[in-house]
């Protein structure tokens, strides 16, 4: 261990950039990103870097103002402006990063991109294949500039393969990985995810993956490119049930399946969703064993279920589900799910509310103590509410107070201050909508 | 590619896995890029050993492909944490490593005193992460949670389900509460980790898988968030404020494909008018021939969502021609943004899926034969994700580390074992 810290003490000095020693409570701080991403599955993931300390500089085109992110001047709007810079989504996604402008159609910003890629560190996209390759950056190209860059790209199908040159948006990625179809009721269609969780997750996974080759390039002095599939990402997230066909041949398209309410593995019952009072409340609950279910039926509407041989081990429960959902229901109905839930857990029985958003954000005093949903200060909008960080760290607490960037916010502090262009150039790129 | 021949990122990482299916993901993924993995078991194991399904349906503590799936490239030492007898190994074991992943809760290690600044007495650049359904603050960490009620209390399932709201909303299924939580303490810890590199400084990491999923939901906080917005579930499809197009059809082979948006520009039109007159079904656009507006469609214009609907029901009709892939296929070729729903296990026999290298062969030394795993999230070519061996059997790493690492006397791991702490 020791020994093993010293060594890399000894490789800091080749690998460490100047900007490196600057900041000592953030976790990133000196790591730049030259960021191209956008949407939610890249622009995801070089937010959270953002908030870890990395500086992040989103590279936008000024002709088509943004363009590039469709989320970009869209909805929700906070009030009754609108414009590019005013959009909700994108300044969910994009809190804590920098943003300049360059309009790829012009030499000149080539040679601007070839200087902010020297001394980036990441350079991070999500476009389809092909786009950076076609402005003359490459890999190959980048890692003349930069020769030891880490480069990430992250599409549907990546950039190599028999589909690469497909189209996708979380809903296929979702398709296509087994994802969608795992989600539903027996008979019913799929009933997929109702949002694109891989747009999450696949930002989540891409933002572990740039780590990894940081953490690597530190200790080698060695970059890569890493050519990211999102819909490998989510098929990687089907682990047991893909197992469960590779080495004992079960599929899970069978009759009945998938009933995605229930407990795959391991095996519970009771196990679901039920309505309670109100409109289109409902409560989840898991008995998870035959413990849970002697502190279940010791509720007193529930007694009669205790000395019913048909429930009375796990494989009767399993066996008898629809039964036992029947009674459960009668007892929840009437309920208010806030009750239920109170109940179950103070039995030590897993049980909670499917809260809607209101719930979540306003009454969920988890979420509010943890802060998960705190206000920034965006430079046209004002003060707005973002999600948090999941995670603390001690020593370098993620930050979440500054919004995304308006659209070419930052030019003079990228073009003057870290490129040294001066006033009369900065001018001239202006005036010729290079930036 | 010659995978031994490459450092993979975290060679020389020692990592204490403390926990079971809350935080197994997250070791794995540390384990698959190269960390030395110690999953610390409970002398009877872990009780993700007991959960289905098995190899062969035989019930076995070894033979659990939920236990294989999340556990592969990871070591296994058994050690009772519930007797303080364990300490001093405990210790030693803290003493050699660089992260600590602790998934139990009320944690174990809380239990035996050994909080952040305990660990960091004994060893100062330490990185103690933990994984907790809610935190570590009351009244919710008293809370039991499963995946299911993860996903229903922190907003997932709010916009699952069917367009018919009498039917309950829907759980996706796969474990994605607790991968999600993993995901994002993985990458808590390789920040920690970039850190430490560059100051030798430690930390304590805490991931909160209730908060990890209220920010995993997309449109449904932030639309909320910043206009008050409730949006609604809706088949297959995107929770809305407003009600969209079905957006899946059933294929004649009765695979569904997704379709979002059947045509997204002028050229795509085109190419779908050409499609449905080769199958003979061009007649029954009836007078919809002309060039969707888009932009009316999403404020909701009404002639422009008529438009739509017959629309939908003509690519209904096609579908009804056509098995999925074959459509899939096509519809992409036409520039299409459409996707066929495979089923999990569907994705290991997709060309593309084949080609990238996502199917993985794994040896299993213990029944002699090799089965396929699902590959990797990520590959990085330089220093490759890689599944070092299946995963463990039950204390099938106690030697090794106790004697060899650890350096114990062969009569005090001796008695140890006979008083059940290893």
């Amino acid at each position: 261990m020791i020994a093993s810290l010293n060594q890399i003490q000894q490789e800091i000095p080749t690998i460490i950039s100047k900007e490196k020693t600057q900041s000592h409570n953030s976790a990133l701080g000196g790591t730049r990103i030259c960021d191209f991403t956008g949407q939610l599955a890249g622009a995801g993931a070089t937010k959270i870097l953002a908030t870890l300390g990395a500086q992040v500089i989103r590279v936008e085109d000024n002709i088509n103002k943004g363009g590039w992110d469709i989320f970009r001047g869209t909805g929700p709007w906070p009030d009754e402006r609108r414009g590019v810079s005013l959009g909700g989504a994108f300044n969910n996604h994009n809190i804590e990063k920098l943003g300049m402008t360059l309009n790829m159609r012009d030499s000149r910003a080539k040679d601007l991109l070839s200087e902010l890629i020297s001394i980036s560190d990441v350079v991070t996209e999500n476009f389809s294949k092909g786009v950076l390759d076609r402005w003359g950056f490459s890999y190959e190209e980048m890692k003349l500039i930069k020769p030891d860059l880490i480069y990430v790209s992250n599409s549907g199908f990546g950039h190599r393969g028999p589909y690469s040159d497909y189209k996708t948006w979380g809903p296929i990625v979702q398709a296509v990985s087994g994802l969608t179809f795992s989600s539903g009721l027996p008979d019913m269609p799929p009933a997929g995810w109702g949002f694109s969780f891989m747009d999450h997750t696949g930002a989540y996974q891409m933002a572990i993956a740039i780590l990894m080759a940081i953490y690597y390039r530190n200790n080698t002095g060695i970059g890569q490119w890493v050519d990211m599939s999102c819909s490998e990402g989510a098929a990687t997230l089907n682990g047991p049930s893909l197992l469960d066909f590779t080495v004992n041949n079960k599929k899970t398209r069978r009759a009945g399946n998938p009933n995605s309410n229930r407990s795959q593995y391991p095996r519970m019952a009771p196990h679901g969703i039920y309505p309670c009072k109100g409109t289109d409340r409902w409560v989840a609950i898991s008995i998870r064993n035959n413990n849970d279910w002697a502190r279940f039926v010791e509720i007193d509407e529930l007694s009669h279920l205790a000395n019913n041989s048909e429930f009375q081990t796990v494989d009767n429960r399993l066996k008898n589900q629809d039964k036992l959902d029947t009674s459960i229901t009668e007892w929840t109905t009437p309920r208010y799910q806030q009750e239920i839930a109170r109940i179950l857990q103070s039995r030590k029985i897993p049980a909670e509310p499917v809260q809607d958003p209101p719930q979540r954000v306003d009454h969920d005093n988890n979420n509010k103590s943890w802060n998960l949903f705190p206000v920034v200060e965006h430079s046209e909008i004002g003060k707005i509410r973002v999600d948090g960080m999941p995670f603390k760290l001690s020593q370098t607490p993620p930050k979440v107070e500054r919004g995304a960037p308006a659209l070419g916010e930052h030019n003079d502090f990228v073009f003057k201050d870290l490129m040294g262009v001066n006033d009369q150039e900065l001018s001239a790129l202006y005036k010729d909508e290079v930036i | 590619m010659s995978i031994e021949n490459k450092k993979s990122v975290l060679a020389g990482i020692k990592v204490l896995e403390v926990g079971d299916e809350l935080g197994e993901w997250c070791g794995k993924l540390l384990a698959d890029m190269g960390a030395e993995v110690i999953k610390i078991e409970p002398v009877t194991g872990s009780i993700t050993r007991t959960y289905e399904p098995f190899y062969k349906d035989e019930t076995d503590l070894n033979k659990s492909l939920y236990y294989w799936h999340y556990n592969t490239s990871k070591k296994s030492i058994t050690l009772d944490l519930n007797n303080r007898e364990c300490l001093p190994i405990l210790e030693d074991l803290i003493r050699d490593s660089d992260v600590i992943v602790d998934s139990t809760y009320p944690s174990n290690l809380d239990a035996l005193n050994l909080d952040y600044e305990a660990c960091k007495k004994i060893n100062n650049t330490i990185v103690l992460a933990s994984i907790t359904p809610f935190g570590k603050e009351k009244p919710y960490s008293d809370h039991q949670s499963t995946d299911l009620t993860a996903l229903a209390f922190g907003g997932p399932v709010w916009s699952t389900g069917y367009d018919d709201h009498s039917i309950s909303p829907v759980r996706g299924a796969g474990n994605q509460a607790y991968q999600t939580a993993c995901h994002y303490a993985c990458i808590a810890i390789m920040s920690a980790l970039v850190y430490r590199q560059f100051t030798g400084i430690g930390q304590y990491v805490e991931t909160n898988m209730h908060a990890s999923l209220n920010v995993t939901t997309e449109g449904s906080t932030y639309n909320y968030l910043v206009a008050g917005e409730i949006l609604q579930r809706q088949t297959g499809r995107h929770a809305s404020v407003r009600t969209t197009p079905n957006s899946q059809m059933m294929c004649k082979d009765g695979i569904y494909i997704n379709l979002g948006f059947p045509a997204r520009t002028e050229e795509q039109w085109f190419h779908l008018l050409s499609w449905l007159e080769e199958e003979d079904l061009i007649n029954d656009l009836g007078d919809y021939l002309s060039v969707p507006n888009w932009d009316a469609m999403r404020r909701g214009d009404t002639a422009a969502i008529e438009q739509q609907k017959k629309v939908m029901e003509t690519v209904g009709k096609l579908a009804a021609k056509l098995n999925a892939y074959d459509m899939f296929q096509k519809a992409q070729s036409l520039g299409f943004q459409w996707g066929i729903i495979y089923s999990p296990e569907e994705v290991l026999d997709d060309p593309h899926f084949k080609a990238r290298g996502f199917p993985v062969e794994v040896f299993h030394p213990e029944t002699s034969e090799t089965y396929i795993y699902p590959g990797a999230p990520y590959k990085l070519p330089a220093s490759p994700w890689n599944i070092q061996h299946s995963a463990p059997l039950l204390g099938e790493h106690n030697e090794e580390i106790y004697l060899d690492t650890l350096s114990l006397t062969k009569e005090s791991y001796i008695k140890y074992r006979n008083l059940k702490v290893i």
